[in-house]
């Protein structure tokens, strides 16, 4: 088979803006997971909110967002998205802590369920989300790059960078991480802990929510149902690079989109491009069952 | 300055962990507390820390009530708590293991002063500031945990056997740094079953068996006692 370099690039740039959204999103599964020990399966609809809700935030210009416009509808999807994730776990997580493990998993259940219904109440159909000012393509010597997708990659590498920034180099950031890697003896620190893991749901439901408008951005449209597919990959983009792990999920989410985008390109039908990747999961998993860059934490003495 | 006063604490609805704990600790004391495997002196400095909350009794220290406060609102009062098994963040280096201990502090140049400061009196540490938590030996680590709550500031000092799994020679280093620590102020709650060595450098000891304050007096005459000797000095 003669596959051309132009090919190949093209389905390694589908594959990186495709694995920024994804790694975006598994961020949120992940730190939440590190603090709490818990799946926020309701994750999902954090990212479909931010995505409706900039849908929504577009009628104020009605001639198309300007640069000040999508600066807008990022910084509102990211704070609502965000708000809306201390409020899931205010009152769909926090009075549960310390019951059954099974228990949170049917409360996310059911306020995922909840959110997608007050949205499908709202708007029952596929919504059309224009790309905005970010068409075309710019050339590098013979080969067509969108700057669309320059756009998305380059915001979520914008936004991981600082994100890395504040849980390596701020007091706040450490904390966090004492918190996962320890939280009653953080506490004992004076490390005011449910503040922490508040703020552990902000911070991912934020990401979620500018996943959200960048996947509206690039697909060019929104449904209240838009959460499922990617909230299933970027959770497996997290179990891939070692759910807990904040470096994981950023290699987890890109790795993830580019074996699909790879798989799609080159396997003879483009639809096994999921099996391809989840083999690929299960085979990273028999031999590193933390995940990529997961550590086998020491059991507690 | 710390006064416990009958408390009452469980673990859910069966098991009853302390029946009517009274302790006190003075202005410049050590106070040791000994006492068998299960006895409850985990349970009763967690329940001073305010990870666990009393049933009933009463907790004061240095005028406020502390039973019922959330760990962390305790631990900014200056009562820090070192955990038994030193709960060192692993995938945390040296540096950052300190910087949490003085979380609590307002100010950047405090803490930089207090980390050269616990440096200077732990080299072990200052040497290895880099170095990640988990690869840490188990006296470095000791070390390090100690050192982390003396960033605090501790007005109060609570040790939950701070000598357990360590080499003699490790345990003596330990020992002459809770000595030190005491001597420049800091009085010290110290929970060992290391008896004979802690009661050596304490005021006064209490001895706990069962959830009770079973025996209680100055360490000087504990350790002559023929029935604490008997059982927790291994002299018969
Ligand atoms: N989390 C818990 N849940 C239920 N019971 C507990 C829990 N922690 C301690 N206990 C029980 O409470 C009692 C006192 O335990 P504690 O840990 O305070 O003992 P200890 O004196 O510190 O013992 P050691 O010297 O072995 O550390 C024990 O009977 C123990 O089984
Ligand atoms: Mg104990």
């Amino acid at each position: 088979m003669f596959v051309s370099g132009n090919v190949i690039f093209e389905q390694v740039l589908n594959g990186l803006t495709l694995g920024g959204i994804y790694a975006l999103i598994a961020l949120g599964y992940t730190m939440v997971y590190g603090v709490l020990r818990m799946i926020n399966f309701a994750h999902s609809e954090l990212f479909m909110l931010g995505a409706v809700g900039g849908w929504g935030l577009l009628a104020l210009w009605p001639g198309g967002a300007t640069l000040g416009g999508i600066c807008v509808i990022f910084f509102v999807a990211m704070v609502g998205s965000g708000l809306l994730a201390l409020f899931l776990n205010r009152v769909a997580y926090a009075p549960l802590r310390g019951s059954p493990r099974l228990t949170p998993l049917l409360s996310a259940i059911g306020a995922s369920l909840f959110l997608q219904n007050v949205v499908f109440l709202w708007r029952d159909s596929q919504l059309a989300f224009p790309p905005l000012f970010v068409s075309g393509h710019f050339h590098v010597g013979h080969l067509d790059v969108s700057f669309l997708q320059t756009f998305i990659i380059l915001i979520s590498i914008f936004l991981m960078v600082n994100l890395t920034l504040f849980i390596r180099k701020t007091r706040l950031g450490k904390a966090m991480r004492a918190v996962s890697q320890d939280a009653e003896t953080a506490e004992l620190m004076g490390i005011p802990v449910h503040r922490v893991v508040a703020l552990t749901f902000f911070i991912g439901g934020a990401l979620g929510g500018a996943a959200g408008v960048l996947n509206g951005l690039y697909y060019g449209s929104v449904k209240y149902n838009m959460g499922f597919a990617p909230g299933i990959k970027a959770f497996t983009s997290a179990v891939l690079g070692g759910i807990g792990s904040v470096p994981g999920a950023m290699l987890g989410g890109f790795l993830l989109g580019l074996l699909e985008s790879l798989g799609a390109g080159f396997l003879p039908k483009p639809e096994w491009k999921d099996v391809f990747a989840f083999v690929v999961l299960i085979i990273v998993l028999l031999f590193r069952p933390a995940g990529l860059l997961g550590k086998n934490r020491a059991e507690k003495v | 300055m710390l006064s416990v006063t009958n408390v009452h604490v469980s673990y859910g609805r069966k098991i009853k962990a302390l029946h009517g704990v009274s302790l006190a600790v003075r202005e410049g004391e050590i106070v040791c507390l000994i006492g068998a495997n299960g006895a409850g002196k985990s349970t009763l400095l967690k329940t001073i820390s305010g990870l666990l909350w009393p049933e009933s009794g009463e907790i004061v220290f240095n005028g406020h009530r502390v039973d019922s406060v959330p760990a962390h609102r305790v631990a900014a009062l200056g009562l820090v708590h070192v955990p038994e098994g030193r709960r060192i963040f692993p995938l945390m280096t040296v540096q950052e293991n300190l910087q949490m201990g003085a979380f609590t502090r307002p100010h950047a140049h405090e803490r930089e002063k207090r980390l050269r400061w616990v440096c200077d009196l732990f080299p072990v540490l200052g040497d290895r500031l880099g170095q990640e938590g988990s690869t840490l030996s188990g006296g470095e680590q000791q070390m390090l945990a100690i050192g982390r709550a003396l960033m605090a500031k501790p007005r109060l000092l609570m040790l939950d056997e701070p000598s357990m799994g360590l080499a003699p020679l490790v345990v003596r280093k330990i020992f002459s740094v809770i000595s030190d620590i005491h001597r420049s102020g800091t009085p010290i709650l110290l929970v060992e079953q290391n008896a004979q060595e802690a009661l050596r450098i304490a005021d006064r000891g209490y001895v706990i068996e069962t959830g009770r304050i079973v025996q209680e007096g100055k360490a000087k005459e504990l350790l002559i006692d023929p029935a604490v000797r008997a059982a927790y000095l291994g002299v018969s």
